[in-house]
């Protein structure tokens, strides 16, 4: 299996929480202990080990948030 | 490792004014990458319409013009006359495009206009606060069928591209879908497909892209994206209509 890595530019997201219903390893969730400038609890990654770089989450995101490295 | 995907250079660095989950923005992000990745960036004119996307000349990092209300394809006619080198491109949502401005459209189509269409069809009018557009479904509840449209009253919803597709100066009719990861990859295709009829002089070029309007739907965006799945789909086809060979 691919190995990825996603970075999310987090002042930036909507919070729509679109990118936490495809991802095949289901590890972004929305963060609902911070919010950001923007007044939206912001999504974010966990066990980023567990990303497979398939960019899902960068598909579906309409704000353009998310960045994803593959190797 | 390798970076597989970031913000592309065919928007600007603006952040949006769309509502949380609205797929104009995956759309938007679509229409640049398929200018960098065809290399018409520097070369492209967009035309703007009256609608949510009216600031899209904010959004596009390429020239850009204002159209009034339905008018982006007059608009864009008269821009691709005189420029007939630069690659010319409208964006629309579905109260422009099929509302207030079919017969721009109809006649853009007609004449083979060679200029480009993404035209948005999110089936309710989004920036006037919800009203049915003639895209909006029957049963759909919106500010100005509260009951839920019916046939009697608005007709049926009418299918843009089926009635584009009959045109003959229409080269290319697509309809996609953004609503998953993998229609959101078909529907770029399809708009370089668009653009490439455009770019070998062929014609009048048009993808209707079914979207979601989470905030007037009154959804929430996941619950959007599913429902565009639900209803929009079944109604709204998606598929090819018209390509260059077939349209000969
Ligand atoms: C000549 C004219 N008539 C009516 C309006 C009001 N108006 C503004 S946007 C709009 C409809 C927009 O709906 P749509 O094209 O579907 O775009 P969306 O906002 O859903 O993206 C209307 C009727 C206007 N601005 N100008
Ligand atoms: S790239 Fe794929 S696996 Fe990684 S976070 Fe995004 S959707 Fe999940
Ligand atoms: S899809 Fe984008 S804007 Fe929406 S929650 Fe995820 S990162 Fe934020
Ligand atoms: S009103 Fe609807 S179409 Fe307009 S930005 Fe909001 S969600 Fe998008």
């Amino acid at each position: 299996m691919a190995k990825g890595r996603v970075e999310f530019k987090e002042d930036i997201c909507k919070g729509c929480e679109l990118c936490t219903t495809v991802c095949p390893v289901d590890i972004i969730f929305m963060d609902k202990t911070r919010i950001n400038k923007k007044g939206y609890h912001p999504a974010t990654v966990v066990e980023m080990d567990k990303c497979i770089g398939c960019a899902n989450c960068a598909m579906v995101c309409p704000d353009l948030v998310i960045t994803v490295e593959r190797f | 490792m390798a970076v597989i995907f970031e913000r592309t250079k065919g928007l600007t660095e603006v952040e949006t004014h769309y509502c949380p989950g609205c797929t104009h923005g995956i759309i938007h992000r679509l229409v640049g990458e398929a200018m960098v990745e065809l290399g018409i960036l520097d070369n492209a004119i967009g035309v703007a319409p009256v609608g949510c996307s009216v600031f899209a000349y904010e959004y596009f990092n390429c020239d850009m013009h204002e159209a009034a209300h339905g008018r982006a394809p007059a608009v864009a006619t008269g821009i691709k006359r005189v420029h007939p080198d630069n690659f010319v491109f409208t964006y629309q949502g579905d109260g422009d495009l099929a509302s207030i401005g079919t017969a721009e459209i109809v006649h853009a189509a007609h004449r083979g206009e060679k200029i480009s269409t993404i035209f948005v069809n999110n089936a309710i009018y989004g920036m006037t606060g919800g009203q049915m557009a003639p895209t909006t479904l029957i049963g759909q509840k919106t500010t100005t069928s509260p009951q839920g449209r019916t046939v009697e009253h608005s007709g049926m919803p009418i299918r843009m591209s089926e009635l584009l597709a009959t045109i003959d100066g229409a080269k290319f009719v697509e309809r996609v879908a953004v609503n998953t990861p993998g229609n959101i990859r078909k529907a770029k295709r399809a708009i370089i497909e668009a653009f490439k009829v455009q770019l070998e002089g062929k014609g009048f070029g048009i993808v209707e892209v079914l979207s979601t309007c989470p905030t007037n739907w009154g959804m929430t965006a996941p619950e959007s994206m599913k429902w565009l799945a639900d209803n929009m789909i079944p109604y709204y086809p998606l598929g090819n209509f018209r390509r260059p060979e077939e349209a000969e």
